[in-house]
């Protein structure tokens, strides 16, 4: 295909949908008999099909396929789910899956909300929020080769300089050069550090949000008080923002388990640094092992469910005060 | 469920920092130099990496493979060439695949808007049977990671023959953005008064008429903050595009593109810096030209995933 065919390609797939939600409100705008039926219908059930088709359905498959094995020929029953706590590489990558949901979500919440604090009211305030801000609005990739080249190793002998600037500072500091990537279980810290780059922009963002929502007589009160600095962000600022401080964690915990990006470009999963996201990708799609990368996948799903019931749980509890 | 609660303040807490009013001024002047300084020093700390990587893809290739980029202040020296042999060589020719993710983006961000606004607008303003259960069950299908979908409805995209084509890429797009549109738009939607709906009816209007005349014009923001946010999570995608596209075919992104010049040429770093910003300026120009509304849909929709 040359371009001008895959532009065409584009106008014609706008065309049709655009074309199609045109011809749906002209045509039920002429029913008369039982017409409020009839348009309600026609306005909800291209979005459920498309939603029953392409999520429902094939979830449900992809629950029916995890107990089969890896061309989903042969019944096995449970198998799968059994071989993720048994077989020593795939529990690796439970573990893995841990530290990140452990270390992510609460480091990158921690450093968005003393940055919104210490940055609220600051002169230059808007320029640096937009530079820890601006991480986000990149793809993972790119910011996953960022940091590959923050951590890069050259060998360490005569005339071979260290372009990583990492190795560099350890360099100048007199150490030795490492091969951080090579390295585990330091290597999964290391590709945590590039999820917590970006998402410490988002947390900053609500967070900052939440705190220039905090009414000024409750500061001004906790200042008579005598609250200033440190006693004033644990007494006043936190508890008022607890309901975004919720939101944020477990959207960044949701966020972190379903990341697979950066794995996939830092390491493809090798030196022990695969998670359940990515090893659902590298079983289905790499090895062609249907039935274990489908279990991969219910399990993800079964671990989003309790950190959402805790952010209800929880936010019902914030309402209630 | 979370996003309801975050919202109001939140939304206008963002913009209220460019607001002087006397009492901002006044709450200017509590700020210390040293909490700015800080604050400035960490941005700038927060940029280096990026700014390494991009003061890279300008330097030459033997300077960028045999020193670090902090050399360059003692021997500076910038060339466009890492960008023209990683659009145009033949090696990486990512120009084509600027095109494919342009050609994908588009249609994934168009499609889910058309479809969310009728189910919406019916979602909050009709009739009809199990309408609430409906609701909350497209609502609930936010936090399902697409994972669980991928490999049954790359099975569906085989079987009917559309593999290889750009169609996997936006129906796949389109579903996993609809739960978020449509629980975004009808959210919107709702908060229009029921008088006025109420007067249009009375005036005779009927559904269509009131969805085009009143509700379309007065969601826009609402379509607006949505469109970036899906802009951005398409074009940055890369489990989609890998399963449906692969990373090298006739319809492969930007970013399954570089992703795979990572791990085939992982130390040619004047093709990856350069590499990397090419996929970068687009959403990074987004991101300027739209930051309101970005923060908005961000804000407004951070469970989708």
């Amino acid at each position: 295909m040359d371009t001008a065919e895959k532009l065409a390609q584009m106008a014609l797939a706008i065309a049709l949908f655009a074309g199609a939600m045109g011809l749906i409100l002209l045509l039920v705008g002429r029913v008369r008999r039982r017409a409020d039926l009839v348009q309600a219908v026609a306005f909800v059930v291209p979005a459920l099909a498309l939603l029953a088709v392409g999520l429902i359905y094939p979830a449900v498959r992809t629950g029916y396929q995890s107990l089969f094995d890896r061309t989903t020929d042969n019944f096995l029953g449970l198998a799968n789910y059994q071989a993720l706590f048994e077989r020593e590489d795939l529990l690796i990558v439970l573990r893995n899956t841990l530290f990140w949901v452990l270390v992510a979500p609460v480091s990158a919440t921690l450093i968005g909300l003393v940055y919104a604090v210490l940055v609220d009211r600051s002169r230059f305030e808007a320029f640096a929020k937009s530079l820890i801000f601006m991480p986000l609005a990149i793809s993972l990739v790119g910011a996953s080769i960022i940091w590959r080249f923050v951590y890069e190793y050259r060998p360490d002998q005569q005339n071979i300089e260290q372009i990583g600037l990492l190795n560099q500072v350890l360099v100048w500091l007199g150490f030795e050069p490492q091969q951080f990537i090579l390295n585990a279980p330091l290597n999964t810290f290391l590709l945590i550090v590039i999820l917590i780059w970006v998402q410490a922009g988002f947390a900053m963002t609500v967070l900052s949000a939440a705190i220039k929502g905090i009414p000024q007589d409750i500061v001004e009160a906790g200042r008579l008080d005598g609250l200033y600095g440190v006693k004033m962000f644990r007494y006043v600022t936190v508890p008022s923002i607890r309901p975004a401080l919720i939101v944020v964690l477990t959207t960044i915990s949701i966020a972190t388990l379903k990341v697979f990006d950066i794995v996939r470009t830092m390491t493809g999963g090798q030196f022990e640094t695969s998670i359940v996201a990515n090893e659902f990708y590298t079983q289905s799609l790499v090895r062609g092992n249907y039935g274990l990368g489908s279990a991969l996948a219910v399990v993800l799903f079964v671990m989003v469910i309790p950190i959402v019931i805790y952010n209800i749980r929880q936010l019902r509890k914030a309402d209630i005060r | 469920m979370s996003t309801v609660k975050v919202t109001p303040e939140v939304r206008d807490g963002w913009d209220s920092s460019s607001v002087a009013s006397p009492a901002a001024r006044a709450r200017k002047r509590l700020t210390s130099p040293g909490a700015s300084v800080a604050a400035v020093v960490i941005a700038v700390l927060w940029t280096l990496p990026t700014f390494g990587l991009l003061l890279s893809s300008f330097r030459p290739e033997d300077d960028i493979k045999g020193n670090g980029w902090w050399n360059w202040f003692s021997d500076p020296q910038l060339t466009l060439e890492s960008y023209r042999e990683v659009l145009f060589g033949s090696a990486t020719g990512l120009s084509t695949y600027v095109v494919n993710s342009v050609v994908i983006t588009v249609p994934s961000v168009v499609i889910p808007v058309t479809l969310a606004l009728l189910a919406a607008y019916a979602f909050a303003w009709m009739k009809f049977p199990f309408r609430d259960t409906l609701f909350i069950a497209v609502f609930a299908l936010q936090i399902v990671p697409i994972q669980i979908a991928l490999i049954p409805l790359l099975q569906i995209f085989v079987d009917t023959g559309l593999n290889g084509t750009f169609w996997p890429l936006w129906i796949a797009h389109s579903v996993f953005a609809l739960p978020l549109a449509v629980y975004l738009l009808h959210n919107f939607m709702r908060e229009v008064p029921a008088e006025l709906v109420e007067a249009a009816r009375v005036d005779g209007a009927g559904h269509v008429k009131i969805f085009r005349a009143i509700m379309m014009p007065l969601v826009l923001p609402a379509i607006a903050a949505f469109s970036v946010f899906q802009f951005l999570w398409v074009w940055n995608d890369l489990l989609v595009a890998l399963t449906f596209a692969g990373s090298t075919s006739d319809v492969a992104p930007l970013t399954a593109r570089i992703a795979e010049l990572v791990g085939t040429r992982g130390t040619e770093w004047h093709l990856l810096s350069a590499g990397a910003f090419v996929s970068m300026i687009i959403p990074v120009l987004v991101f300027i030209a739209m930051q309101r509304f970005f923060v908005r849909g961000l804000l407004a929709g951070s469970v989708k995933g």
